[in-house]
């Protein structure tokens, strides 16, 4: 079975297919691990999960077990989990505060730093044993941006904010809805897997196309809380408002819409009851006030998926959800959301913004499952017919000249061009030309 | 530990009746008679799934898996009985196993109970998984019938993992 070509990517022709193997083959993720999650930035935490000085969490990040720690002088730290001298966990904990690591194997420790600090029975070591040289191992490089810490193992690439290009202005709007400028992440994990392509996931989260068949469910329960769910009319329209959807650069995209579903900050809906009409209408006033009408509109009204390639998608629709996800085989993924809001969030509006979260995303909303149930829809409909059926079909919108809509399909092609380019080591001409 | 004062104040209800009321809750839930469900439940009830990693927090201020209140309990059982609730179409076999019931407070007006459940669910393929946990349910009495107030329902699991989804009536 060819593997190659994973795309044809012609859109003088309108033509963009995707080869299936790239969803199903192992070996095909053996060489995204070397050639996509070694070598790209990959979210790794947020400044809020770690805040006093000893504070860790420990996760996955580009596949390697990590420590995220903030050390007794407060700089954060990523350090690889595992000890330096026969390599098991030297974190164990979910979360925690603490001034060691200590592997309890042979009872190794490391200060928060990541330094060496004590071996049982150094006596025993030659001269040549140098404690220096025997620190935690940290991520090459690791940066932030806005709080959002990211991690890369190749340490020759350029820095975090060249890296994210256009998805810096969309991570800003975000942002905005701090009066400090400052987001936290809330209690409440939700790791989940799902049986599918990690790449399912990435085109799934910002795929507008699919609202209306997917999730009528949904639309109807918003229709029967008096949201206006009214498809008007306009060439290629499929949702109650308009949107785009943009290529930013280096594989980010986005899809930016005016807001139909209620936002939290700050566009109130009837969901949200009356009691919490006032607390989103100050939170838009603050809005203004700080940021001026035309930026306050953007901020409250417009709402967007942004993807960061390879896998951070930051959701800010009816809440703001940020997630990644992580291939634990070419047909299984690990995802991982938070629920993030302003720091300094009043407790009511905090309950807004979490029940408004709980009303689509999540394990439990009323949209996330069927998006789930859709992606492993998917990978059971073309594991095995790959043979007779080797293309998927992703031309939405390609013969437009100008502006494409949200739910048309420049920002998948955007994501699968840019992993082309990775997986292959050839620069794509046809970029340009859409 | 059932002190008499602690069933003091629930003369007329016993173990064995809250029992029942369990079982026939999931009786309800494993035939997908939803709106009998809905019966068993009062005017003001919340069904609550709290996040695995804080399984004793407040939904006012941690994102919790499942926080409805009975307007969302009521457009959820709506939702799961339509064709289009993907996720559970066709709808997910289930068989409850409800056991290590003990009744935690008690009043004239209303009761605590836990219990330990064990919920099996079978999808086409062999897909399905089973979720264990505890369920507390805050029990009112109204009209002389017991009712929901609020069923929290806490998973044992470290994470959802490839459970994936609370996509039915947990």
């Amino acid at each position: 079975m060819n593997k190659q070509p994973y795309i044809i990517d012609n859109p003088a022709e309108n033509d963009f297919r995707l080869n299936r193997q790239a969803l199903v083959d192992p070996d095909v993720l053996t060489l995204e691990k070397s050639c996509i999650f070694d070598t790209c930035w990959v979210y790794a935490g947020h400044d809020s999960e770690v805040t006093k000085p000893g504070d860790f969490v420990t996760r996955t990040v580009a596949g390697r077990p990590v420590i995220m720690a903030r050390d007794s002088n407060s700089e954060m730290r990523l350090f690889l989990n595992t000890c330096r001298h026969r390599g098991a966990k030297v974190c164990r904990e979910r979360s925690g505060n603490t001034k060691r690591f200590y592997c309890f194997y042979h009872g190794w420790s490391y200060d928060n730093d990541g330094a060496l600090a004590a071996v049982p029975g150094d006596d025993a070591y030659p001269d040549s044993f140098d404690r220096s040289e025997l620190g935690l191992t940290e991520a090459p490089r690791f940066e932030q941006y806005q709080g959002f810490w990211f991690a890369c193992f190749d340490p020759s690439v350029p820095d975090l904010e060249t890296y994210l290009a256009g998805a810096k202005e969309y991570i800003d709007l975000v942002v905005d809805q701090s009066p400090s400028g400052t987001m936290e992440i809330i209690t409440g994990v939700q790791e989940y897997d799902v049986e599918a392509n990690w790449k399912l996931l990435v085109e799934n989260s910002f795929d507008d196309y699919h609202l209306h068949s997917t999730h009528s469910t949904w639309l109807e329960y918003m229709k029967d809380a008096g949201v206006n769910i009214r498809v008007p009319n306009g060439k290629g329209l499929v949702l109650p408002k308009r949107g785009i959807g943009r290529n930013l650069g280096n594989g980010h995209a986005v899809i930016d819409n005016l807001n139909f579903r209620g936002r939290p900050v700050a566009t109130w809906i009837s969901i949200y009851g009356e009691d919490a009409k006032p607390i989103v209408e100050s939170a838009k006033a603050e809005l203004v006030e700080r940021l001026g009408e035309e930026r306050a509109e953007r901020v409250a009204n417009t709402n967007r998926n942004l993807f960061v390639f390879p896998n951070l998608m930051i959701n800010d629709g009816s809440s703001v959800t940020v997630r990644t996800f992580w291939p634990a085989a070419a047909d299984r993924m690990e995802v991982t959301a938070w629920a993030v809001g302003p720091v300094e969030e009043s407790p009511e509006m905090r309950k807004v913004r979490l029940d408004a979260f709980l009303t689509f995303y999540g394990p439990g909303g009323f949209a996330t499952p069927d998006d789930v149930e859709a992606l492993m829809q998917v990978q059971q409909g073309i594991a095995e017919t790959v043979s007779e059926v080797p293309w998927s079909v992703m031309t939405r919108g390609i013969a437009k000249e100008g502006e494409q809509l949200n739910s048309d399909e420049l920002h998948l092609r955007t994501f699968w061009r840019r992993w082309n380019e990775l997986m292959t080591g050839a620069e794509n001409s046809a970029q340009a030309s859409e | 530990m059932a002190s008499a004062q602690t069933y003091a104040g629930a003369a007329a209800v016993t173990r064995s009746e809250v029992e029942d009321f369990l079982y026939e809750e999931a009786a309800l839930l494993d035939a997908w008679n939803l709106d009998g469900w809905l019966e068993i439940l009062s005017d003001d009830a919340r069904y609550l799934v709290p996040p695995n990693e804080a399984p004793d927090a407040d939904p006012d201020d941690t994102l919790f898996i499942i926080a409805d209140d009975i307007h969302r309990i009521r457009s959820r059982v709506k939702r799961l009985k339509s064709p289009d609730a993907h996720a559970e179409y066709p709808p997910s076999r289930t068989r409850r196993l409800i056991t290590n019931v003990r009744i935690l407070d008690s009043s004239d007006s209303h009761l605590t109970a836990t219990s330990n459940f064990s919920v099996h669910r079978f999808r086409r393929g062999g897909r399905g998984g089973v979720y264990v946990g505890r369920y507390i349910h805050r029990l009112v009495r109204d009209s002389g019938v017991l009712k929901i107030a609020e069923r929290r329902v806490i998973l044992d699991a470290e994470e959802l993992g490839a459970l994936g989804a609370v996509s039915f009536i947990l």
